[in-house]
């Protein structure tokens, strides 16, 4: 029992963790971009696409990464080509994405879709309990495994790491170093899209593998939060991403238990709970100005144009 | 090729009146685009979507139905974000303002007097507002990020609206469908002319512009919330205080979501159910920055963005396009105008491979 609820846990944590991953990167280099969800809408309505056409999960996971990555492209342009605010292109971003998705998807509505099926490893996955739980998963969770490593080693051990956090600290002082500012931000933009379109395959191709419109249900905007209550640090994002997961699965069960003891509890109550319990972290989180201030990049949502 | 900025010495006049029509213009071209890729005639779409709803008298009245709301909404918000208060969660303000404003004809349907119509409607607006106090709370008592936990709240009014009209305020002669009863007369908010249902959510929005344009323009008031918008920094120079502001504007533009939300559901709707808005609260996101956060350019912008809705409508009938169209369009809509906006602070320049500069006429 205990280790089915894990299983679902994880299903439902890996795309905020890796939706949450990409948008740390892109905010660490001083960009805010609040287009989270519908970069990954697109994301999990190309991924679908992509798979039902050519039959492969895996071709659809490559679409989700790069129709994120495109979409997010569109943002990059207007913040840091046009300096346009930051915090409305994000929203367009959102109703751009949630709008173009359901225009997209409207042919896939009520398909049968094709799960991403699971990479078993042959001996660990014998471990009692590990090996089911940590060794039986599908590529996406691997991977934002893998992304939390790589993320903590790039920002905190590599040179190229450096320039990026220094962009996000200081922008102008980067620029007089001259650190390519603008470049720099249009990949950290992109692989924060690339990220998010990662997330949303896994909502269209594992966690339910069909096509509903706004499928994403608000998940980008959890993995914003996300990214405060980590204070910008991968693995708090690890830990973070499955205390969300689990909040949202607990709510399943607590259904479930509660009809069986008899007790009524509106469903509607508990389906708000990951959003209370978001708002709920925030506060938690935020409310000490200084460590806040601390930990926030310090060029964030800033806009930079090159004096020459 | 490059693109470079070069910033102008003064923000320029002309390019703050020609961005939005530009935006518009460039929405369209790519409307077409996406009308001829899906198999239709691009300049008949566009005529189906843009031309016919303003050809007819009920449609016209449509038009000013739908723009209420969004006109509402968007003046309340341009006060927000023109003040660096970022609500975006209007679209629960409008919900809640849509329940409060519905105790009285919910709970005492036998009540006849002319007095239940402005009760609502003030009780919408206290609704509203309190809802936009939690974010405000928040940001001022805890330093929590407003567009975050706006938007969180969005989703959990949503689902408090479900669960109030699949349970205890379901009509029990319903039929079993999840709605309140239907509001006796006195609570439905009458229309203004014979000819149509366009209600007085219209003449509340044009005078919640007005009387928002005169602040911003006139005022004290209005001037402290471009310069805290601007800079909080100067604006404690003044003595103004950015905590009251994002108070001041939290609640305002909450107050007038929540207005939006009663009187849609009292002269549109005349009863509550599980969906009570066409997403009226994002869109009026989209007519605020269409508005350039001006109270007068948000009428104009309310009416285009009604359109599209319109349009929507319209194209769906008659051209087999779903109505999803209308939500890219508005978003297209959203992008044209933001880049359009650089112009009006930069200039902007083409630089081509060969080191020649063409410079954008700008």
């Amino acid at each position: 029992m205990f280790e089915a609820i894990l299983l679902t846990v994880i299903t439902a944590s890996t795309p905020l963790v890796v939706a949450a991953l990409g948008e740390l990167v892109t905010e660490r280099s001083g960009v805010l971009n609040l287009g989270v969800e519908g970069m990954m809408i697109m994301g999990a309505v190309c991924a679908f696409a992509a798979a039902q056409l050519s039959g492969s999960p895996y071709v659809g996971i490559l679409a989700g990464i790069f129709g994120g990555g495109l979409f997010s492209l569109l943002f990059g342009f207007l913040t840091l080509t046009l300096v346009a605010n930051q915090v409305a292109t994000g929203l367009a971003l959102t109703i751009l994405g949630l709008g173009l998705s359901g225009q997209i998807g409207e042919v896939f509505v009520g398909q049968p879709g094709i799960k991403l099926q699971p990479i078993v490893f042959p001996i660990l996955s014998d471990i009692p309990f590990f090996g089911r739980v940590l060794f039986s998963q599908d590529l996406i969770f691997y991977l934002s495994v893998a992304l939390v490593v790589g993320i903590n080693w790039f920002l905190f051990r590599s040179r190229t790491g450096l320039k990026l956090r220094a962009i996000g600290d200081s922008h102008s002082s980067a620029h007089a170093l001259g650190i390519n500012v603008i470049r720099t931000r249009y990949l950290a933009v992109m692989f924060g899209g690339a990220c998010a379109g990662l997330a949303g395959a896994q909502l269209s191709l594992v966690y339910t593998p069909q096509w509903v419109e706004n499928m994403s249900a608000g998940r980008g905007w959890i993995a914003l939060a996300l990214v405060v209550f980590a204070s910008w640090r991968p693995w708090r994002i690890l830990a973070g991403g499955y205390l969300f997961g689990a909040v949202g699965i607990g709510q399943l069960h607590a259904q479930i238990v509660a009809q069986n003891l008899g007790i009524v509890i509106p469903s509607q109550f508990l389906s708000a709970l990951p959003y209370a319990a978001t708002i709920v972290v925030l506060i938690i989180i935020s409310h000490n100005r200084r460590t806040t201030l601390i930990n926030t990049p310090a060029s964030l949502g800033k806009p930079f144009v090159p004096d020459r | 090729m490059r693109i470079e900025l070069q910033k102008r010495a003064n923000v320029s006049t002309l390019f703050s009146i020609i961005s939005p029509l530009l935006a518009l213009l460039l929405t369209l071209v790519f409307g077409a685009i996406m009308f001829w890729l899906l198999g239709k005639s691009p300049l008949g779409s566009l005529y189906i979507y843009f031309v016919e709803p303003l050809l007819e008298v009920w449609s016209l009245h449509e038009l000013a139905v739908k723009a209420a709301p969004l006109i509402l909404i968007a003046v309340g918000l341009a006060v927000c974000y023109r003040s660096n208060n970022w609500n975006i969660g209007a679209e629960g303000q409008f919900t809640i303002g849509a329940i409060t404003g519905s105790i009285l004809p919910v709970l005492y349907p036998e009540w006849h007097s002319w007095a239940i119509l402005p009760l609502m409607m003030v009780m919408g607006v206290i609704g509203g507002a309190l809802y936009a106090a939690i974010p405000a709370l928040l940001k001022t008592r805890f330093n929590t990020n407003e567009i975050l936990t706006s938007l969180m709240l969005v989703y959990i009014a949503g689902l408090f609206l479900d669960w109030l009209v699949r349970g205890p305020w379901r009509d029990p002669k319903g039929y079993n469908f999840p709605v309140t009863k239907s509001f006796q007369v006195e609570a439905v908010l009458p229309e203004i002319l014979d000819s149509g249902r366009a209600h007085w959510a219209f003449i509340f929005a044009i005078v919640a512009a007005m009387a928002l344009w005169f602040m911003m323009r006139f005022m004290l008031k209005g001037f402290e919330v471009s310069v805290l918008g601007q800079s909080e920094r100067a604006g404690r120079f003044a003595g103004f205080s950015a905590r009251r502001m994002a108070w001041f504007s939290m609640l305002l533009s909450g107050g007038l979501a929540g207005l939006a939300g009663i009187s849609e559901v009292s002269g549109s709707i005349g009863h509550l159910q599980p969906s009570i808005s066409p997403g009226y609260g994002f869109t009026a996101i989209i007519v605020t920055f269409l508005g350039r956060l001006n109270p007068l350019g948000i009428i104009a912008s309310g009416l285009v963005l009604a359109l599209t809705y319109l349009g929507g409508e319209a194209a769906q009938a008659a051209l087999q396009i779903s109505d999803k169209a209308a939500r890219v369009f508005q978003g297209m809509l959203l992008f044209f105008v933001l880049s359009c906006d650089t112009l009006i602070h930069y200039r902007i320049r083409l630089i081509l491979a060969g080191g020649k500069t063409a410079e954008a006429r700008a």
